[in-house]
């Protein structure tokens, strides 16, 4: 990645992140305090965010945070891959404080090549332990659904399938759409990988691809299923929602299923947030992630227009129709990797170039 | 002094080059051989290679019945189809591809991909070819048809040659272009070799074999480049002294209203399309934000980095264009056709090479606005030279020596002779990178100041949160900022209306 060579790379990490944690023992006092009762000597602060997440929920998220704790906030946003991207050509010398993702496989990634530093303890236990990293480089702020979304003039809700595998049967053909390039689409082929073997899970891959339309991205997926090019599509929850606002409820020709508990389909992929080792912050930026996952920041993320699920214990998102806990239990984020397994299998079949 | 100055811009524009091989040099020959064995890999060179030859070929043809109609045929009011007919420059290709998958869902796919490249970039090849035929002398036609030829004989054996270096050096830059497209095509379900590099860079983030797949476009354009080179030689014209008496236009008689009729159906599918998609969406998505804020600020980011941009670029142009034009020496012209590869590059190759260098060597920089407006100029630099290039050939070669030999100091020749008689070429590069850079969206993601956002940065924001209503505005005033360039270029391009003598 870098011209610096990987060892002397893995060193310094390991001396930036041994210098973080006892900057985090600090940092945690003042972090707690950060959501409540201002942030105390962190005032006048200023950390830099690279924001891969809903632009406008991170906008609202990071005024009530500044008007709380008086750190400044300066927001970059992007595609979360492109500025993954930018933080690996960056290297020590990055700007960014904190990377706010919208999938894992961008924060694993940083994380393996010793980029980012410790969370707080505090802010980890915040969220259930499975919405973050394993080693607690990074925490889930925000979570949404796999589901199936399916136009209606077509399909009727009985008649959608209670698992993901049933896609790849020969029912579906020429009716499917799906957009594997999507980070959201690698972490159902990973758990399908663990529960039913690589050999499985390629035949299923290649069923997929022998019945689906492959589209860009889920927003093209969302409103393809939506005008009726394809019966149904796998998409995040959070698409459709999105798709009802801009079309209006007279505009919606489809609906939602949602897969049995317990299927690989059925699955929640979380939304997280990490602070870089070589930031000069540590202190602001562990405000902030522990501010990312307070009350006030998951009601905010449960009340906004990007339809995410909050986290935290006590807050609900009420404009979705399903809870969270219905979709039976989540699959600990660090289960899912970085995803390069799936990669590879999506590669080999053809649905990825 | 100029050899210096050649250098430095050239060094500098290849420095995605540069990065490109430090990076791809990091995987081994063993990944090499995997990534480019896979299976799809094929299939995408297949995919990329046909539509650039397709799309090319589309818009050659398109490019030069428009010119040619437009500049010697009697159709009436030709100065506003001049206009017309240039416009779709104004409309981002994203944009394009935006407003055809969202009026037209079924426009997919390899032809989809035709139809709306070849819409978007057919004015490549109408402005340099119009160019060429306003300015040719009325002589050589005349003397053909005086000997025999008929009308289609003289088209062929005339008055096409004459075109050559024009629809070569529009050829190149619509190909170089589509070798590394990948948003338009990723709207039209279209995947190309630019899709395997995204992958890598998107979904794998890995860099090194994102380079090694790079370096096969780099191939492919070094391809496009010395066949330009080869076609562009073999077409040579040159007239040297005397004033060129412009072409009277022919009578079409009978197929006069259907010339007409073909005129306007082209500009109904290229313009009219984006337009009434733009109009129908802000009208009626149910997100429409208007007025806000944001819009202004954001329109005068746009305009200042634009010109900014056009700026840095036109300058970067001269020197390597007048060390080319002086010497047409071997080096002299390697370098000249080295800077067009980064045109093939992926904005995000690009961008990341910006990244890598700045970060590393001018770090008081990173992240400030000049660094997108070195990232915008590295990009289309070869936009600029190619304007520079195409007004620098039609200067006679002796005039230099002439205003020297009477006691003129080099730079004082350049300043009032050079320079003057290459401004129309000047304006050009100008207008041609300013439109270009208000439109692009990948590097400026990664360049831009941390906090500032373009038109094109909040287009692709309310897009991908699904809310066209709020993103149409936005794609709205970016081609409405394009008309006056569009028009600078028209007018740059192809000089003063001249009407011929005995036809009004």
């Amino acid at each position: 990645m870098s011209v610096v060579p990987r060892s002397v790379r893995r060193i310094m990490a390991v001396l930036a992140s041994a210098a973080a944690s006892s900057l985090v023992l600090t940092a945690c006092g003042s972090g707690s305090t950060a959501s409540g009762s201002g942030g105390g000597s962190l005032k006048g602060q200023s950390i830099t965010l690279y924001s891969g997440q809903h632009q406008q929920t991170v906008a609202t998220l990071v005024k009530d945070f500044q008007s709380r704790t008086g750190i400044e906030v300066n927001v970059r946003s992007g595609d979360e891959a492109e500025l993954a991207n930018q933080i690996l050509q960056e290297g020590p010398a990055s700007p960014a404080d904190v990377f706010f993702a919208e999938n894992p496989p961008a924060l694993t990634t940083l994380e393996e090549k010793g980029l980012l530093a410790k969370v707080g303890s505090s802010t980890l236990a915040a969220v259930p332990s499975g919405d973050s990293s394993a080693k607690g480089d990074w925490v889930g702020v925000s979570a949404r659904e796999a589901v199936l979304a399916y136009n209606n003039g077509k399909l009727s809700a009985a008649q959608a399938p209670a698992s993901v595998k049933d896609l790849a049967s020969a029912a579906w053909k020429g009716k499917l759409g799906i957009a594997p390039s999507e980070t959201d689409f690698a972490p159902i082929v990973t758990r399908m990988i663990k529960s039913d073997g690589e050999a499985a899970t390629k035949s299923w891959l290649a069923g997929l691809k022998a019945n689906g339309k492959v589209y860009d991205s889920n927003e093209d997926l969302v409103a393809a299923i939506n005008r009726g090019e394809v019966e149904g599509g796998l998409i995040d929850h959070y698409y459709w929602y999105r798709l009802r606002d801009e079309q209006g409820a007279s505009g919606i020709h489809s609906a939602l299923a949602y897969f049995k508990p317990g299927d690989p389909g059925s699955l929640v992929d979380v939304s997280g947030a990490g602070i870089l080792a070589k930031s000069k912050h540590q202190a602001a930026a562990q405000a902030f992630l522990t501010y990312l996952t307070s009350k006030p920041a998951q009601t905010i993320i449960a009340t906004s227009h990007s339809y995410e699920y909050p986290l935290a214990a006590g807050v609900q998102n009420t404009k979705v129709s399903r809870p969270l806990k219905d979709a039976g239990a989540v699959v600990p984020a660090s289960d899912l990797g970085d995803g390069k397994q799936a990669l590879q299998l999506l590669q080999s079949v053809g649905l990825l170039s | 002094m100029l050899p210096l100055a050649a250098g430095l811009v050239a060094l500098l524009v290849a420095c995605p080059l540069v990065f490109l091989g430090l990076q791809a040099g990091q995987s081994g020959w063993a990944t090499a051989a995997r990534l480019l064995r896979r299976p799809l890999i094929g299939t995408l060179l297949w995919h990329t290679v046909s539509l650039t030859v397709m799309v090319t070929a589309a818009t050659l043809v398109l490019g030069f019945g428009a010119a040619y109609l437009v500049e010697r045929a009697d159709i009436p009011a030709r100065r506003a189809w001049t206009v017309a007919l240039a416009m779709p420059l104004a409309v981002p290709e994203f944009v394009h591809g935006y407003c055809w998958v969202s009026l037209f869902p079924s426009v997919q796919g390899y032809w989809g991909a035709v139809l709306v490249m070849t819409s978007s970039l057919y004015p490549l090849v109408f402005l340099p070819v119009a160019a060429t035929l306003r300015r040719s002398d009325a002589a050589a036609e005349e003397v053909a048809r005086s000997l025999g030829h008929g009308r289609w004989a003289t088209l062929w054996r005339v008055t096409l040659p004459q075109t050559r270096p024009a629809l070569a050096g529009g050829a190149l830059l619509v190909s170089l272009y589509l070798l590394g497209e990948y948003g338009a095509f990723a709207m039209l379900r279209f995947t190309t070799f630019a899709t395997a590099i995204y992958t890598e860079y998107e979904t794998a983030f890995d860099t090194e074999s994102a380079s090694v797949l790079t370096l096969v476009l780099v191939a492919l354009a070094l391809l496009v480049v010395c066949l330009d080179a080869r076609a562009a030689r073999r077409g040579r014209v040159v007239r040297e002294g005397g004033t060129a008496r412009p072409c009277a236009p022919q009578p079409l008689g009978r197929w006069k209203a259907l010339a007409t009729a073909a005129l306007a159906s082209v500009t109904a599918v290229t313009l009219g399309v984006p337009v009434y998609a733009l109009v129908y969406w802000t009208a009626r998505g149910n997100s429409s934000t208007l007025p806000s804020t944001s819009i202004l600020s954001a329109t005068a980011a746009t305009l200042g980095y634009a010109l900014a941009a056009a700026t840095l670029a036109t300058a970067a142009a001269v020197p390597v264009a007048l060390y080319a034009w002086r010497r047409a020496t071997r080096l002299a012209r390697a370098v000249e056709r080295a800077v067009f590869l980064t045109r093939a590059l992926p904005g995000i190759a690009v961008a990341l090479a910006v990244v890598f260098f700045a970060i590393r060597y001018a770090p008081a920089a990173y992240q400030q606005p000049p660094m997108l407006v070195v990232g915008y100029a590295v990009l289309f630099f070869p936009l600029a030279l190619t304007a520079v290039r195409a007004s620098l050939a039609q200067v006679p070669h002796g005039v230099e020596d002439a205003a020297r030999s009477l006691g003129v100091r080099p730079l004082a020749v350049l300043a009032r002779v050079t320079l003057p008689l290459i401004l129309p070429g000047l304006g050009a590069a100008f207008a041609m990178v300013a439109l270009t850079a208000s439109t692009e969206l990948t590097a400026t993601l990664l360049l831009r100041p941390t906090g500032t956002e373009t038109l094109a940065t909040q287009f692709w924001a309310y897009t991908t949160d699904l809310s066209w209503g709020a993103a149409a505005p936005y794609a709205a005033v970016m081609t409405a900022l394009s008309i006056p360039a569009v028009v600078l270029l028209t007018r740059r391009t192809l000089g003063t209306p001249r009407t011929p003598k005995g036809v009004r």
